[in-house]
């Protein structure tokens, strides 16, 4: 795409702008190291992170072949320890959190109408921080992998414990990717509150961007509590104080509250930005409005003011009062409430519509139906004396990993292949796509689903090894199966991605006939985003725009294409 | 390319049967029984495992009650909503104020009967009742732990149980000193109270059919009682279920549960033994003292 400045130029009838004085851009590699552009630097993020999501993966594989026989000897307890801590860490810190921070990079000035983020340089700084913070963790490889879990529970993370360097390259993760978040959380909270287009009043902003907007408050509240916390292990380690050392008058205890005032804010900053996605997505291939978009937007906010106020209910089996126990699992219940009302308005959206069956609606309805029964698990696990049986056991594992893998991660993939045309210009292939759905739909199923059973008959998680008189060698062996297949599924998108990038079909500015603003510029868009922004009059700016263009009686190309129909 | 790829409606609505059919059958048919793959352990006849079991259950059925629902009309929406050619258009409805208010209130109103049910269970769970008539007798009355209500009569057997990498110790009360490693033999129709430490990281104690977990965080002491019955005598096994290092998946419990008479004969052997081993000790230490007095 050529500059701007450029194509108006060619058009005489435009006014101009001439800039005078400012130095090239770099091309070349250079260009994406010094990129400030947020497009550019949300391809970065998504880049990084889809990588990271690989080597997670990879060791969650690693780990499943481990598990696939009882008394397995494939890798050591060290090795196997090391794996559950850096396959969580990974996928938390360096996947779901920051790739969701990598759509809302490319969409979020898109979708609002803005030349750019509010801050394009500090944009710059959170990339690079998060890239720099995974590199210090995965240096950890090269001496020796922290062994603790991705909860990293002082006194086992403290130095008398856990005496390699492993735990300080954790401790440099989270404040690497800490403030690469913090900074990143700011700069979507001024770019939505004050970059706009003309009459996106709060009530017309896009749901992706309401998710956006929460998720970047609870990142604000929720990180201060674990840079407390890591720097406190830190100077447990290295500089003699007993923060969590209970023979120093310290207290175990009190890391489990910090990690989890954060840990639980979390959950919600990895899974509110996928129900916004879904909330763009599911309309659009409905061909209907979304089904209450002020209830959706509403419980949005109310998920993330409850879930600043339930993280004790990961806490349910420690030295605690009845009393407490009781107001967590009312407060976790109460979460439930809002989470439900999603549901039965992205169902209530499908109910009476025409959907079309593209791979990311098959994505998008998958998370619902997917994430009830991490949901459902997660009411079960509410009810503390329940927990008390199911906590730490691999009942946990099934319903965290269908809420974040059924949840974040079909959403995440929805989102892949609904913005893919619009960040590339290409559009991904169909029938790669409806298998590589089908293949992770199965295979996540097959994975997660016997993870229940394992744990209602008593395997506890984190375990390198289990016995055959556990019963539970049926499962994991199944489980290990599915795994492979998920595996295979996730694969199948990343060679339609690579394949479609080269010779993917012409997408065109609005493949999907959607309902927002990024589908009013080209695929790719320009560097300035948007030669003229519309005027924003109601929840769906490209429906106005498609219905006047109707009633003028023009093509809609030649409103939608305002610009570049010469190129 | 999708139409030729899932050819017919019926094709399609076999293979949504067949997806939904699989994960079920799968449970069904895998190792085990049914009941075992859906719910708790349980069967040691201890009323706290058995009423965990129930409260689940009780919130199971409701669970799979909203589960079926919720899918039944998502699958169906999509099924009967989707793209066809001289299909009606799609209706342009946003919203619905009272059937969002109704699926609100509802939500609200399952909460609450599962609070109800959960509060009428707690007390059975939490807890200790007293021992049989039959359990152990020349206990003499212990309080039960700190914050748990005493148990009716105030007979309990108490035990303090320290969690360490990579292994649990039991000490018994009263004197000459009782204590025991890995294994836990308590007497039948007892309740026993359980004080639960760790003297270096965290660990949790937990044995499933006998209720619960408790974790072991050092510097705390965390309570859990079970009872297992007269005639259910037998090992009950479980493994520490908190990440506590390298050996963690090895760190396993056992509670041997024996008749309260043949708990008498086991702690008296036990007590011998310990008495013999310490003042073995003794001995040695004597005699190195005296051989390096003589160098």
């Amino acid at each position: 795409m050529e500059a701007a400045g450029t194509t108006t130029a060619a058009t005489a009838a435009r006014p101009e702008i001439v800039m005078h004085g400012l130095k090239e851009r770099p091309r070349g590699w250079l260009e994406w190291l010094t990129t400030t552009d947020h497009k550019q630097i949300g391809i970065l993020y998504l880049f990084t992170t889809f990588l990271f999501f690989i080597i997670g993966g990879v060791e969650a594989l690693l780990m499943r072949l481990q598990l696939a026989a009882p008394n397995n000897t494939l890798v050591q307890p060290e090795t196997y320890n090391g794996l559950v801590t850096m396959h969580g860490t990974t996928m938390i810190f360096l996947f779901i959190v920051p790739v969701l921070a990598g759509f809302a990079n490319y969409m979020v000035p898109l979708m609002i109408g803005a030349r750019d983020m509010a801050f394009p340089r500090l944009n710059a700084l959170s990339f690079w921080l998060l890239l720099f913070g995974g590199i210090a963790f995965y240096a950890a490889v090269f001496f020796e992998p922290p062994q603790t879990g991705w909860t990293f529970y002082a006194p086992l993370s403290d130095d008398a414990y856990s005496p390699s360097g492993g735990v300080d390259a954790w401790i440099f993760l989270i404040h690497l990717t800490g403030i690469s978040s913090l900074l990143g959380a700011i700069n979507f909270v001024a770019t939505i509150h004050n970059m706009r287009a003309r009459g996106m009043s709060w009530g017309r902003m896009p749901l992706f961007i309401w998710s956006i907007l929460v998720y970047s408050y609870l990142l604000i509240l929720a990180l201060p509590a674990i840079a407390a916390a890591v720097t406190m292990l830190l100077t447990d380690r290295h500089f003699g104080t007993d923060f969590f050392d209970a023979t120093g008058g310290g207290d175990p205890m009190l890391w489990q509250h910090l990690f989890w005032f954060f840990g639980h804010p979390e959950v919600y900053i990895m899974i509110l930005p996928a129900f916004g996605m879904i909330s763009e997505i599911l309309p659009v291939f409905a061909r209907k409005p979304i089904f209450g978009y002020k209830a959706i937007a509403a419980s949005t906010v109310a998920i993330a003011f409850l879930g600043m106020l339930v993280w004790a209910h990961h806490m349910f089996t420690t030295p605690t009062a009845t009393v407490v126990l009781a107001f967590f699992m009312l407060s976790s219940f109460a979460i439930a409430v809002p989470t439900g009302i999603k549901i039965f308005n992205w169902i209530a959206t499908l109910w009476r519509g025409q959907i079309v069956f593209r791979t990311a609606l098959m994505f998008a309805a998958a998370l619902p139906a997917l994430f009830v029964i991490g949901g459902i698990s997660g009411v079960l696990l509410a009810i503390f004396p329940v927990d008390w049986q199911l906590h730490d056991t691999y009942f946990v594992v099934a319903h965290l990993h269908y809420v974040l893998f059924g949840g974040s991660v079909f959403g995440i993939f929805a989102g892949l292949y609904y913005w893919f045309p619009k960040m590339s210009g290409r559009l991904l292939s169909e029938a790669l796509g409806k298998t590589s759905f089908w293949t992770m739909f199965v295979g996540f199923n097959m994975t997660f689903l016997v993870q229940h059973s394992m744990g209602l008959s008593g395997m506890p998680r984190r375990i390198y090894d289990y016995s055959s008189t556990l019963h539970v060698s049926g499962y994991n062996l199944v489980s290990t199966i599915g795994s492979f297949i998920l595996g295979i599924g996730v694969l199948i998108t990343v060679v339609n991605v690579i394949a479609s990038l080269k010779s993917g079909r012409r997408a065109g500015n609005d493949p999907w006939r959607a309902n927002t603003l990024e589908w009013f510029t080209q695929s790719p868009p320009p560097p300035n985003n948007f030669d003229v922004v519309p005027r924003v009059r109601s929840v769906e700016p490209m429906k106005d725009i498609r219905r006047e263009v109707e009633e003028v009686g023009r093509p809609a190309g030649s409103v939608a294409q305002p610009v570049a129909s010469g190129t | 390319m999708m139409r030729r790829a899932l050819a017919s409606p019926r094709t399609r609505r076999l293979l949504v049967v067949a997806l939904c059919g699989a994960p079920v059958a799968l449970l069904a048919f895998a190792p085990g029984a049914l009941a075992d793959a859906l719910t708790p352990e349980s069967g040691g006849g201890s009323e706290n495992a058995e009423a965990i079991d129930t409260l689940y259950k009780v919130a199971l059925y409701i669970a799979i009650v909203i589960f079926l629902m919720v899918e039944g009309t998502l699958l169906w929406s999509l099924v009967r909503f989707r793209f066809r050619r001289r299909g009606p258009d799609a209706a342009q409805i946003r919203g619905n104020t009272p059937l969002e208010l109704g699926w609100t209130i509802g939500a609200g109103l399952i909460l609450l009967v599962l609070t109800a049910v959960t509060f009428i269970y707690l007390a059975r769970i939490e807890n200790p009742p007293a021992s049989d008539p039959g359990g152990l007798q020349s206990q003499r009355g212990q309080l039960a732990a700190l914050g748990q209500p005493a148990p009716p009569g105030g007979r309990s057997l108490d035990i303090h149980v320290n969690g360490q990498q990579y292994i649990w110790r039991f000490d018994y009360p009263g004197k000459p000193q009782l204590f025991s490693y890995h294994e836990l033999v308590v007497p039948t129709g007892t309740t026993v109270t359980l004080k639960i430490t760790a003297s270096d990281v965290d660990h949790s104690w937990w044995i499933p059919k006998l209720g619960g977990k408790a974790d072991a965080v050092p510097g705390h002491v965390n309570e859990t009682w079970f009872k297992v019955e007269r005639g259910e005598e037998g090992v009950y096994g479980g493994q520490c279920a908190e990440l506590c290092g390298s050996g963690h998946a090895d760190m396993r419990a056992l509670v041997h549960a024996v008749t309260p008479a043949e708990f008498q004969a086991w702690s008296q052997r036990q007590r011998d033994d310990i008495k013999a081993a310490q003042e073995g000790l003794a001995r040695q230490r004597e005699q190195r003292e005296k051989a390096n007095e003589v160098d």
